[in-house]
């Protein structure tokens, strides 16, 4: 099977289904390359490349470059899918939610539900996240919990390329309105992802590493930390189960009770705010239905509650390491780091 | 005046009889506290949806605003099953989930009334791309308020219609007021036209108390829109009987203002003497459309009085759910 990076991952699953389906289009900035500029069109692919190829493969009506305007077409993009298209909206940082949210909680996310389940909103806004890319507080922020708080939005974090192009396939054939987060630093990574399309269900966990002693979940990049320690722990003999939710809206809360009651003890990883994040979320409903099977309190590893720092040193402190992942494991084992 | 046919100013009529009487009645029953939750009429205000939308077909899309029940009536949404919608059944236009600010039929083209002001241009913007990216030849019209017009949303969506050439319509209802804050005051360099004319947008300021000056105005930025000539505005002046919402004491309006729209301002009452003027219709047979409106209203009145709730059921239906 052939290696291929995240960003090529994305690439593919956007050209497949807007070929498999003539109403899919894009839109966002400077996703066909520089509408109305006097350079090369599609040179440089949109913002980190990721939708290099589309524009003169099918055009400007389906490519659509937009203003800097991100509430009037996030809007439009709502639009368009609750009339008959499935456009798929680049929101080039998540943080800027904050100038086109009404768009996406308001209206999209809301039309199926306040229209009595008589409308449907085929919309994917893929949006970029996280920290490490030394972008600073607002290019660096994660924000899912924000969009799994509110009812009718799908929220999908993939954690490699494999994920990508299969989330990203469901979400464009999914008729509700999709959060799809790429996280900035993983556009590299290389895995071995197939050449046909396929699609990988909401709401189903993957497991990434299994063993007996601490069930690890984590969301995003975060699998990749938590993998790392479970192959140096297993060396020690503590089993991990590294839980990845590839959704958490919805969420597989089954799968995440399961392996807690068979592991009894819970690592929670998560690269959000820590107040109301994923790892809040989880902790509390383990605490709820799975009280009994834990045999050491719940541990979650999140950065500290403050803006993204700029300065390399600072912003590689704010993220949650490996080596924090595994002191959280020991001290559930009861060992000290 | 002369290119509606009789049937057409039938319709036309029936519409605006039906929004007025729809909206004096919920007044009525909304008073009597037989309606929950908050309530925006359009009483005053016929002329404008009606006028615009005689233009449109079940393909064209419309975007409304709080004050949305005008909108619906002329976009063809089911009277009955809008009165059910504000009483909250279960066989409401949206099975009781949505309410008098989301009443929507997109089986229709109208995309719902909205609660949050200036939230319906960009869903038109979107309307109209899918429009032209299908070929349809069908057109999208965002209604807005002046309150709305300030919207960074309305602005924004000004500008994505024009760059994309969208076969949209942006209708700023100004009635005078947002809330209780004058447009007078509210709309900074004082003119809608000047702003659609900033963004390269016709615009035209009507008459929102004339159906037939709305009519008209809709019908040539409507056929350009269709014809591939892009957005359009149109600034409507119009009044509104009642306060922003039902319970508002309406203490900002002058005294005697409201008397004196319904006395002097009245679409209903212009429509009549411009159409007796033609001779097309008769005033016996507009009165029989009067006295037919009022029974649908009494009708979707009682039947909705009589309709069952929703059920625990309904709850967490129509939407992904989790704990």
């Amino acid at each position: 099977m052939p290696k291929k990076s995240f960003r090529q991952a994305i690439n593919e699953a956007l050209a497949m289904e807007m070929r498999r389906d003539p109403t899919v289009i894009l839109m966002g900035e400077d996703v066909a390359g520089g509408m109305g500029a006097a350079g090369e069109d599609d040179a440089w692919g949109g913002p980190l490349g990721v939708t290099k190829g589309l524009m003169p493969e099918f055009g400007r009506d389906r490519i659509l470059d937009t203003p800097i305007s991100e509430s009037a077409f996030i809007g439009a993009a709502a639009g368009a899918a609750a009339t008959g298209l499935r456009p798929v909206a680049e929101l080039m940082f998540v943080d800027f939610l904050g100038v086109c949210l009404d768009q996406i909680y308001n209206q999209a996310g809301k039309f199926r539900y306040m229209f009595g389940g008589k409308a449907v909103t085929p919309l994917v806004v893929r949006t970029m996240y996280g920290a490490g890319f030394r972008a600073a507080s607002q290019h660096s922020q994660c924000l899912y919990p924000v969009f799994t708080h509110m009812p009718g939005l799908k929220v999908v974090i993939p954690s490699s390329a494999y994920e990508a192009k299969g989330l990203l396939t469901q979400a464009i054939r999914d008729d509700d309105p999709v959060i799809f987060f790429e996280h900035k630093v993983m556009y590299d990574d290389e895995e071995e992802v197939p050449d046909e399309a396929y699609t990988i269900p909401f709401g189903e966990a993957n497991l990434t590493r299994e063993g007996d002693d601490v069930t690890i979940v984590a969301i995003g990049r975060m699998v990749q930390f938590a993998n790392q320690v479970a192959d140096k722990l297993e060396g020690e003999g503590i089993g991990c189960t590294v839980v990845d939710p590839r959704t958490t809206s919805p969420l597989d809360e089954e799968t995440i009770i399961e392996c807690v009651e068979e592991t009894g003890r819970l690592v929670i990883v998560d690269e959000a705010s820590p107040r109301c994040n994923i790892a809040t979320d989880i902790s509390a409903l383990v605490s709820e239905q799975a009280f009994s099977a834990l045999k050491a309190p719940i541990r979650m590893v999140t950065p500290p509650h403050t803006p993204v720092p700029f300065a390399a040193e600072l912003e590689d402190l704010y993220i949650p390491s490996p080596e924090r992942i595994e002191e959280a494991v020991r001290s559930v084992m009861g060992a000290q780091a | 005046m002369l290119q509606l046919s009789k049937e057409d100013l039938v319709k036309a009529y029936t519409q605006m009889r039906t929004i007025r009487d729809f909206e004096e009645r919920v007044h009525d029953e909304f008073a009597g506290g037989e309606i929950p939750g908050f309530v925006h009429l359009y009483a005053g205000e016929e002329a404008s949806a009606v006028g615009v939308c005689m233009n449109l077909n079940d393909k064209d899309n419309i975007a409304s605003t709080h004050r949305g029940h005008g909108h619906c009536i002329a976009k063809g949404c089911d009277v009955k099953g809008m009165m059910q919608e504000i009483y909250g059944r279960s066989g409401g236009l949206c099975g009781g989930k949505g309410g008098s600010m989301h009443i929507a039929d997109l089986s229709k083209g109208m995309m719902g009334a909205n609660g949050i002001v200036g939230g319906g241009p960009p869903l038109i913007c979107g309307a109209a791309l899918t429009a032209k990216t299908l070929g349809t030849g069908a057109v999208a019209v965002a209604f807005v308020g002046d309150g709305g017009s300030n919207q960074g949303t309305t602005l924004e969506s000004y500008n994505l219609a024009k760059v994309w050439n969208l076969p949209a319509i942006f209708v700023v209802e100004d009635n005078g007021y947002a809330e209780s804050t004058a447009s007078a005051w509210s709309v900074g360099g004082g003119s809608q036209v000047k702003r659609a004319e900033a963004f390269g947008m016709e615009g035209f300021e009507v008459d929102g108390h004339d159906f037939f000056a709305v009519y008209e105005a809709a019908r040539d930025v409507i056929a350009k829109a269709r014809d591939g000539g892009g957005p359009s505005l149109l600034h409507v002046k119009l009044n509104r009987y009642f306060g922003h919402f039902e319970g508002d004491a309406m203490t900002y309006r002058g005294d005697g203002e409201v008397d004196g729209l319904r006395q002097k301002r009245d679409s209903l009452v212009i429509f009549r003497e411009r159409v007796a003027e033609t001779g097309l219709l008769e005033s016996a047979e507009l009165d029989e459309i009067d006295k037919s409106v009022a029974g649908l209203v009494d009708e979707a009145v009682s039947e909705s009085v009589a309709a069952p709730p929703p059920t625990r059921e309904d709850l967490t239906t129509d939407v992904y759910v989790s704990y």
